[in-house]
């Protein structure tokens, strides 16, 4: 009976519409590599994504292909390759592993989609360091490795209030690419094009929204565990018809779930919110040790990362320099803080969950007294774990479920 | 009578101990945990039970604890050692306290209130500095017994500072001052020091402090340091190794219906 016990997720219906354009998707990067045509651009997962598509490219997002290698636990055959060649343990493991995974001419496409042998090749490479500025000496690698251009927007960072100047530079940067990626991809820039493709991200990302807060019910029918892996399309597919049907389609199953009282776990007992990166090689594990302790993890950072309300199709560069400039991850303590606050009162949360990724500084926020102050001011506990998004060397398994069964055993102290 | 047993299954050492009803402990005992974790529970229990006092019932409830506690299969319930500990230290020291509790591979700070419910805990980062297995390995490198440690430190005349904080950089650091001619004993204060700052590190350690764990038992010195650093009193339980698994055990006793444990 000291078993841990057996516990199964709960099968989201929805995902085999997902993994279906999902696949498109992959596939439709690996035709245009193979033929020169459309032309291919690499993104960052909150780069302007949208003025990339105006201009016919198809986007790549190396982020996405991080979370695989972490999500297929195969990052750690790749993160010494990369060391080796003098890129640290303690930078970003998604630029390690997909450096190393690129390095040794491997991709987990290959093992999910038939007939994919690499990473579609790019024409250019497109980053905003908004995130953080590894993604610009990632991007730079590649840029250097492929003789491909690098353009980039520099972000400014740690913002209180968003003033017109943290904008107007963001618009100036955007412009200023334009020439180079018209040239790149054989196409003029037309910004009726950007509206269209504005409008669906604003769609899908209205969607996405809509079903982050579905788990605002009790029982929440979703997990973040689940998020993290249903928020696929609105991170590479925003811009598309295919990633609003979808999130359609999902939502409409959430609301029954939410109607039917069908939480993602059965008997939840308590709710908690997940602060930072996921661990992408436990969550199966994760997912269902929570299940296991009655404990739903339904709010984060990370999934609301991907939403864009300010995306207007009427005044486009500017609201994608906002949208692009006001999440989470960009923002100062203080607005983290008062952020964090309003989702545990919104999702009527009962602690706090910070997981410490060794090599993603900017999206740990437990290391400047974060948890100690919310706390206090809240009046209910937090909790850290040390991990990694991607490096499981950085993950204790027994160490890190231990604090977690701690934690629900105080919550539920009398 | 009923008897309720506390089994701790840390990463050195398995604790069991045996309290009945009226919450005395019967008996006790603790054995190396080695690589077969339900084996070192089983042997535990065993001993505990031959060297019970009184008479012992045949009807046990047994609650397993510690990182080897899910390969308790004997056991009724199981909890974690961070639970147990707060359970087993606000059963000796009944106020508001910080316990400090340093085991074999792992440090905790747990804080409980006035009633005795857990308010918050803390253990150390993926990292064996500041705890037994620290210890176990400089003892090791200096080829010193690891019963011995206590009573080096005691002798020491003089405080050295360690900086590193890695095991491996310590024991490389702990080269250099040999060359310097630093005693031994000197070397081994030193590294307890290093087990204190790696505590203090962990939280602001305010109010009453409690310590616990085996580093603890075997090394009270340790616990003389801590109270010239912190510059108070610091209590420790009469068994301060088997804290867990009294905790443990009174969970069992809560879990019965017995005495409000």
């Amino acid at each position: 009976m000291n078993e841990e016990k057996k516990v199964a997720i709960k099968k989201i219906q929805a995902t085999g519409m997902m993994r279906k354009i999902m696949a498109d998707y992959f596939y439709e990067l690996d035709k245009a590599s193979k033929e020169g045509s459309p032309k291919i651009a690499w993104c960052t997962s909150v780069g302007p994504a949208e003025l990339l598509l105006s201009l016919g490219f198809l986007v790549h997002y190396p982020e996405n292909h991080g979370a695989m290698l972490g999500a297929t636990r195969t990052a750690n055959d790749y993160i010494p390759v990369t060391n080796a060649i003098g890129y640290s343990p303690d930078i970003c493991s998604y630029l390690t592993s997909d450096v190393g995974a690129f390095i040794k001419k491997e991709t987990p496409l290959s093992r999910a989609y038939e007939g994919i042998e690499r990473v579609p090749k790019p024409d250019v490479l497109v980053y905003n360091t908004n995130q953080c500025r590894d993604v610009q000496d990632w991007f730079s690698w590649y840029s250097r490795e492929l003789n491909v251009p690098a353009l980039g927007i520099s972000t400014y960072r740690n913002i209180g209030k968003i003033e017109n100047y943290n904008l107007e530079s963001i618009v100036q940067q955007m412009k200023d690419m334009i020439p180079p990626l018209e040239k790149i991809s054989g196409q003029k820039f037309d910004i009726d094009k950007l509206r269209h493709f504005l409008s669906l991200s604003y769609e899908c990302t209205q969607l996405w929204k809509k079903i982050l807060e579905a788990n605002t019910a009790i029982p929440a029918p979703m997990s973040f565990f689940d998020g993290t892996i249903h928020m696929g399309p609105a991170v590479v597919l925003r811009g598309s018809p295919q990633a609003v049907e979808y999130y359609k389609v999902l939502l409409k199953e959430l609301e029954e779930r939410v109607a039917n009282k069908e939480g993602a776990v059965e008997g939840e007992k308590f709710r908690l919110y997940w602060e930072g990166m996921p661990i992408w090689g436990k969550l199966r594990d994760l997912a269902e040790f929570f299940i296991s302790l009655k404990t739903a993890v339904i709010a984060s950072t990370y999934c609301n990362s991907w939403i864009f309300e300010a995306f207007d199709p009427e005044d486009p560069f500017m609201s994608i320099a906002q949208a692009y400039t006001e999440i989470f991850i960009v923002r100062d303590e203080y607005y983290k803080e008062k952020y964090i606050e309003e989702m545990v009162h919104k999702y009527k949360l009962d602690g706090l969950l910070f997981h410490d990724a060794k090599t993603c500084p900017n999206n740990s926020n437990n290391r400047y007294g974060m948890p100690e102050r919310l706390e206090k001011k809240l009046n209910i506990p937090a909790l850290t774990i040390n991990g990694d998004l991607n490096d499981l060397r950085c993950y204790s398994e027994e160490q890190a479920k231990t604090n977690i069964e701690a934690f629900v055993e105080q919550l539920g102290a009398k | 009578m009923n008897n309720f047993v506390g089994i701790d299954v840390g990463a050195s050492t398995t604790k069991a101990v045996i309290i009945d009803e009226k919450k005395e402990i019967r008996g006790y005992s603790v054995v190396n945990s080695g690589a077969d974790f339900e084996a070192a529970a089983e042997e535990a229990f065993k001993k505990t039970r031959e060297n019970a006092k009184g008479k012992v019932s045949n009807k046990f409830f047994v609650l397993a604890t510690g990182y080897g506690r899910r390969n308790v299969s004997f056991a009724d319930q199981t909890k974690t050692e961070i639970s147990c500990h707060a359970k087993g230290s606000f059963f000796h020291f009944p106020h508001a306290h910080t316990l400090i509790d340093i085991g074999g591979q792992d440090s905790k700070i747990i804080k409980v209130n006035d009633s005795g419910k857990r308010i918050g805990f803390k253990m150390n980062r993926k990292c064996a500095a500041g705890t037994g297995a620290f210890l176990e390995e400089i003892a090791n490198r200096l080829r010193v017994k690891i019963g011995k440690l206590n009573e080096l430190a005691k002798k020491a005349e003089r405080n050295i500072q360690i900086g590193s904080y890695c095991t491996v950089f310590t024991a490389t650091e702990l080269l250099t001052k040999i060359r310097e001619g630093i005693e031994v004993k000197e070397l081994i204060k030193g590294i307890f020091d290093s087990v204190v700052k790696r505590a203090l590190e962990m939280d602001p350690l305010e109010g009453n402090i409690v310590m616990t764990g085996g580093v603890v038992a075997y090394n009270p010195f340790l616990v003389n340091m801590f109270e010239e650093k912190l510059d108070k009193k610091i209590f420790v339980p009469p068994l301060p190794q088997l804290t867990g698994a009294v905790g443990a055990a009174l969970y069992a006793l809560e879990a019965k219906g017995g005495q409000n444990a």
